[in-house]
């Protein structure tokens, strides 16, 4: 484990760092001085390199695990509607199941209560048995 | 044309030479270039790809981004084995070597201060991610709700046990960190990577560098290592060593963890 420069180096010679781990570091840390050459990633420029690989190529992005854009304040608006996006279809899947599960139990009281509306208790019965709630939950959790 | 200067840290003089076959981006040889008491580890690029339009437009290619970033981060990884360098952002390049001593000259009080900080210290990465888990024995007996108070009996478990796992997830981050803080002389606090892009498995609840003395560095690797089987459900990731990336802006030298 200790090397002969009396380092730890429990990784290998990445450190067991990922692509993403890398560039975090080497795009966006580090110290910046203008060079003259000036595309010295200063804001502008990583902000542009920033959106252009969601843009361009983030299906490549998502391979490589390059990620750090999600939480840049700047850019976090995606971040935050897909966030919402997830919480919303959540509630509505729970919604689903809930109203499912009610209408079961209305079918089954339904053939007493309502005298001659046999027929309908027992569709919406069907109906519930048909969306299958319980499996539903499995996959949700 | 003139080959352009890529430089990729700022250093002291250094005894120790480098591996042999250590080369830059683009496969060129790194050079050293001393002035006023500082080192630039740079080496020679093409005006092809580093002039203005050229280099613009190869940073919409992530292929071209990934590859020179390795390359870059292989010379500073290597200087790191020598030396404490301080590691300049990607693409920091100079027309020719009166472009690179100008800099040293006109940045050297800076440039030393933060040589002073990193000086003797590496960078340690620490990821924690929360891996939720099926309660085994609740998902089985519940596999289909007896009745309609059980279904929801049921999903209020499998919440709480969800929102304990958060809890305790943020507790043991929080407790991690604040043990590490304290075994390292400075610490930042990254935003934690997102686990639909990164691929990793579970959520990211803390993304941590600590600044860490040489002599100290093995104790603080075995620190973090007795913590990896601690919590079921919680796992640990260290990266390192790094240079001091996360160190070398100039205002992150205050209101920081000490020891």
């Amino acid at each position: 484990m200790t090397t002969a420069s009396r380092l730890p180096e429990p990784y290998g010679r990445d450190g067991g760092a990922n692509l993403a781990d890398i560039l975090e570091r080497v795009l966006d840390k580090g110290v910046v001085i203008a060079g003259d050459i000036r595309i010295n990633l200063l804001d502008i420029e990583l902000l542009t390199i920033k959106l252009r690989l969601i843009v361009a190529s983030v299906d490549k992005a998502k391979e490589m695990g390059i990620d750090w854009w999600e939480d840049d304040p700047a850019l976090s608006s995606g971040a935050r509607r897909r966030e919402v996006d997830r919480r919303s279809s959540e509630l509505a899947r729970e919604n689903e199941e809930l109203q499912a599960r009610i209408a079961e139990l209305e079918g089954r009281s339904g053939g007493r209560l309502e005298a001659g509306a046999d027929g309908g208790a027992q569709e919406i019965r069907q109906t519930a048995q048909e969306s299958g709630q319980p499996e539903g939950e499995e996959r949700s959790g | 044309m003139n080959q352009l200067r890529y430089v990729y840290a700022v250093c002291r003089p250094f005894e120790a030479a480098l591996q042999a076959d250590l080369v830059g981006v683009g496969g060129a040889p790194l050079k050293q270039l001393a002035h006023g008491g500082l080192v630039a580890v740079l080496s020679h690029v093409p005006p092809e790809d580093f002039g203005y339009e050229p280099f613009k437009a190869h940073l919409e290619d992530l292929d071209w981004v990934s590859e020179t970033a390795r390359a870059h981060q292989s010379v500073i990884a290597a200087l790191t084995t020598v030396t404490c360098p301080l590691p300049l952002r990607l693409g920091t390049v100079f027309r020719d070597d009166s472009g690179v001593r100008t800099m040293l000259e006109d940045e050297g009080e800076q440039l030393r201060a933060l040589l002073a900080r990193i000086d003797g210290r590496v960078e340690w990465g620490v990821k924690v991610y929360a891996e939720p888990v099926e309660p085994a024995g609740a998902a089985a007996a519940a596999d289909r709700p007896a009745s309609g108070r059980d279904y929801l009996r049921m999903r209020r478990t499998r919440r709480q046990d969800a929102d304990r796992l958060w809890a305790r997830a943020e507790s043991f981050a929080q407790q991690l960190h604040t043990d590490l803080a304290a075994r390292s002389a400075a610490s930042r606090l990254h935003p934690p990577q997102n686990p639909a892009l990164s691929r990793a498995e579970g959520q990211n609840v803390l993304n941590a560098a600590y600044l860490v003395g040489r002599s100290d560095s093995e104790e603080f690797v075995e620190c973090v290592e007795r913590t990896k089987d601690q919590e079921p459900g919680l796992r640990v990731e260290l990266t390192g060593p790094w240079a001091a990336y996360s160190f070398s802006d100039p205002d992150s030298g205050t209101g920081e963890e000490a020891r």
